[in-house]
């Protein structure tokens, strides 16, 4: 049975090329890895090698013909006796098929999650009546978090810099090592690249790890694993590789650091796929998103606020108070203007919102907590009830949340709005030093207010 | 030997600090920066039985004959994008893998990955089709040939950016000691990883912390179109954990008798708690770095000297037919592996694509 030899593509790119030069002749006889011909494309020159052995019977496209399209019959091989292309005579059994459970993927060998883990929440839990209070500061809530799941589930551990004799470099992981010992508080050296990568394999290999950045601006040095191996890998594998880990750590401008240690990435991790990216204000999100986020299957960027961590709000006293991802929450109603924030951002809103009440408008204040799903349908209800909005964001004005937030409305909520959506971010400047400079920079309440009067036409 | 460094010396008066282990690496006084060598030069060849070097023949011959014609579809256009090939390179990974416990332990590799799968005996149609992008895939076609795992025997991958999986081996490997499991990583990178950060990132955690890895450098004398020495100030690879403690091992990489018999050094003295191991194994690639390279950086004859006289199928081949099989025999586990090869790739051609649904699964787990 003669075999055809076809114009080969040599690149991903590859459409036709020119048959420069044949290396054997009509008769040759051809071995498996002997160079047949030569092919020249617009990149490079390239050899032809045979695979299959036998007689080259007929030479169909000569030497030096140009353009010949890939796929193009360029000559015959007559194989000897044993013909290794035939077929196999009979199919054998297709592989065994695997169920494709949605969301499971066929992940036969993977063993199944020890954990209960209960339907998505859609709302956050009810606070039974009679429940108290607690005030807690910010650090303690994500502290708390950590340490009730870490009770809840042996697998997870806590793993980065200073986070275990030392206490925590901003002192969020305080006490853990004395609880859980050295096992499960690791001290990694200062080398981001590396142990992302390994907390990342690690959640691959079916444990839980909590990977705290000292600071999200020491993450660009380990932004590879959280996006090509963490976010991605799921999906590039069919759905058979978990990737439950959650990177943690302070986000966006601290005090006085100047430019490399003050940056917002949360547009920069909710623009990718396969990742969950959260941003909470007040002390009862950080506890209920972090322990929302340590019990995900995704993989999870968290993103804290080093001037929040001493703020201190009140935390129901629930045993387990853990809040849906993906929710926004409406942290004031009114009816006049919506507000949307997240983060630090929030605070400044309710701050603008206050004073705007003062001044007799009444502003809605949404802080998004989720950036990634984010929840379109708390923004646009409330649009559709304000007819005006506007977002406040610590962080550069150019692709932004306020960017989405802004295209969000004039896809969906166009016939709502009665105002241009305005953004009130950070200067489009790396952040300076100088005191003055960086208040110049930064955004504050009363830039917020100047926008809310602006959208009200007051 | 030489005197340690006073250092070492020094780090060893200090009361042992708490930490994972009772006592850091550092504050070990004695500490010589042993090799593996001697251990597997004194065993250099491992002694299979018939059936294992059977075994190994034809799992290596499967590796060829799938490449070849990988390589074949990829000309017909069947096979899009990058597409690395293994040849001449088998006996690397059924070396180091017919020794593993895959009860236990993990693999990961970067993007030439094809061959590690098969080592596994994972259905090579199952491969193919992930190569033609079809829903029969073993990553649904989703992956393509440089994303494949197979999460049934602990393999992680298939990763396309040239050094991660070191840093993911010593996360699989800090799970495996973590939950106590017994079981190793066995994390292959290629010279050209050796030149990226992380791996030695990743070296100094996983001595640091005495994690069961043996990191094997596949070094198959060119990343993409540079030679070593044109990248590396050390090709010889195995020294460079010298710097943190982890000791190593020499191999020629196209013998699999010496690869599996230094596979069982490495290996026993993980599983000893001994901490990693880095192994050299060298080799060679008989085809460009991808379908897209032309490997004008080396001479033919080079390519020719390697495949008449290094081959290591035809090396086995040889020790086979001096311990009895007959040309014959030899001939027909061929053919046999040709007409499996061919129904692969009969398969990959003809099954389906992904169902267009398919584009938005698999992004998240969970739903919110």
């Amino acid at each position: 049975m003669a075999i055809e030899l076809k114009m080969p593509a040599l690149s991903p790119t590859m459409e036709q090329g020119t048959l420069a030069k044949w290396l054997k002749a009509e008769g040759d006889r051809i071995e498996p890895g002997d160079i047949i011909a030569e092919i020249e494309t617009d990149k490079a020159t390239m050899e032809f090698e045979a695979i299959d052995e036998g007689v080259l019977t007929k030479i169909l496209v000569p030497a030096g013909s140009e353009d010949v399209a890939v796929g193009t019959v360029i000559a015959h091989l007559e194989g000897e006796g044993e013909d290794s292309a035939a077929p196999a005579p009979s199919p054998a059994p297709a592989a065994e098929a695997v169920e494709d459970v949605p969301g499971e993927g066929k992940d036969v060998g993977r063993k199944p999650n020890p954990m209960p883990t209960p339907a998505p929440a859609r709302r956050d839990p009810q606070v039974p009546e009679g429940t108290g209070f607690t005030s807690t500061s910010v650090r303690e809530a994500l502290r708390d978090a950590m340490a009730e799941e870490m009770r809840r589930d042996p697998r997870v551990f806590v793993m980065g810099e200073e986070v275990a004799e030392y206490q925590g470099a901003y002192k969020v992981t305080q006490g853990l090592l004395d609880e859980f010992g050295p096992k499960r508080v690791i001290d990694t050296p200062i080398t981001e690249y590396g142990f992302a990568g390994i907390g990342t394999g690690a959640a691959m290999g079916g444990l839980r790890p909590i990977v705290e950045f000292m600071t999200f601006n020491f993450a660009m040095q380990a932004i590879d694993h959280i996006i090509n191996s963490a976010a991605k890998t799921n999906y590039m594998s069919g759905g058979q590789m978990r990737c439950p880990v959650v990177f943690r750590g302070p986000n966006g401008a601290a005090s006085r650091v100047a430019a490399q240690h003050s940056q917002n990435y949360g547009p920069w991790y909710a623009s990718v796929p396969g990742l969950i990216v959260i941003a909470p204000y007040d002390s009862g999100d950080a506890k209920g998103l972090l322990k929302a986020a340590i019990r995900s299957e995704d993989p999870v960027v968290f993103l804290e606020n080093e001037l929040v961590y001493g703020r201190s709000f009140d935390v129901p006293d629930l045993d387990d108070y853990v809040l849906p991802i993906g929710k926004a929450r409406v942290m004031r109603e009114g009816s006049d203007v919506t507000i949307v924030s997240y983060s630090i951002g929030v605070g400044l809103a309710l701050e603008a919102a206050e004073t705007l009440a003062g001044e007799g408008i009444d502003a809605e204040v949404i802080d998004l907590r989720t950036l990634r799903p984010l929840d379109r349908q708390t923004v646009l209800a409330s649009l559709a009830k304000t007819n005006r909005l506007i977002v406040a964001e610590e962080g550069w004005p150019t692709c932004s949340i306020a960017s989405e937030i802004i295209s969000i409305c004039m896809e969906e909520g166009f016939d709502h709005l009665d105002a241009p959506v305005l953004r009130v971010c950070n200067a489009d400047v790396p952040l300076p030093y100088a005191a003055n400079l960086e208040k110049l920079a930064l955004i504050d309440a009363a830039r917020i207010v100047e926008a809310a009067r602006k959208v009200c036409y007051k | 030997m030489a005197k340690q460094p006073s250092k070492a010396a020094s780090a060893a008066k200090k009361p042992a600090p708490r930490g994972r282990k009772p006592a850091a690496p550092s504050d070990d006084p004695d500490f010589i920066l042993h090799s593996l060598q001697d251990e597997f030069e004194a065993n250099k060849r491992y002694k299979a039985s018939p059936e294992e070097m059977i075994a190994f023949y034809r799992q290596m011959l499967l590796i060829r004959r799938f490449e070849e014609k990988a390589g074949q579809l990829y000309g017909l256009g069947l096979i899009g994008g990058f597409c690395h090939l293994y040849i001449g390179q088998e006996a690397v990974a059924i070396g180091l893998q017919s020794a593993l416990d895959n009860d236990k332990d993990s693999v990961i590799t970067g993007y030439r990955d094809h061959g590690h799968m098969l080592a596994y005996g994972i259905d090579p149609k199952l491969i193919m089709a992930e190569l033609t992008g079809r829903q029969a895939g073993i990553s649904k076609g989703k992956g393509g040939s440089m994303h494949m795992f197979s999460t049934e025997h602990k393999f992680y991958g298939g990763h396309g950016i040239v050094g991660a999986q070191v840093a993911l081996g010593g996360g699989l490997a800090l799970a495996h000691q973590y939950n106590n499991d017994g079981g190793l990583c066995l994390a292959y990178f290629g010279d050209g990883a050796a030149n990226q950060g992380q791996v030695y990132e990743t070296f100094n955690m996983a001595a640091l912390w005495n994690l069961p890895i043996v990191f094997v450098v596949e070094d198959n004398q060119y990343a993409m179109g540079t030679a070593t020495k044109r990248s590396s100030a050390e090709t010889r690879f195995y020294r460079r954990g010298t710097a943190f403690r982890i000791p190593g091992m020499e191999v020629n990489g196209m013998d699999v008798l010496e690869v599996r018999a230094a596979a069982e050094v490495a290996f026993a003295h993980v599983r000893a708690g001994k901490g990693p191991v880095l192994m050299e194994c060298n080799t060679y690639r008989y085809r460009g770095h991808s379908m897209s390279d032309p490997a004008k950086y080396r001479t033919r004859e080079e390519v020719q000297e390697q495949r008449e006289h290094h081959d290591p199928i035809e090396g086995l081949k040889k020790t086979l037919i001096e311990s009895g099989k007959t040309e014959d025999e030899l001939k027909s586990i061929d053919k046999a592996i040709r007409a499996q090869v061919a129904e692969a790739a009969d398969f990959a051609e003809t099954s389906p694509e992904p169902e267009a649904g398919e584009l938005t699964t698999d992004v998240l787990v969970e739903e919110y």
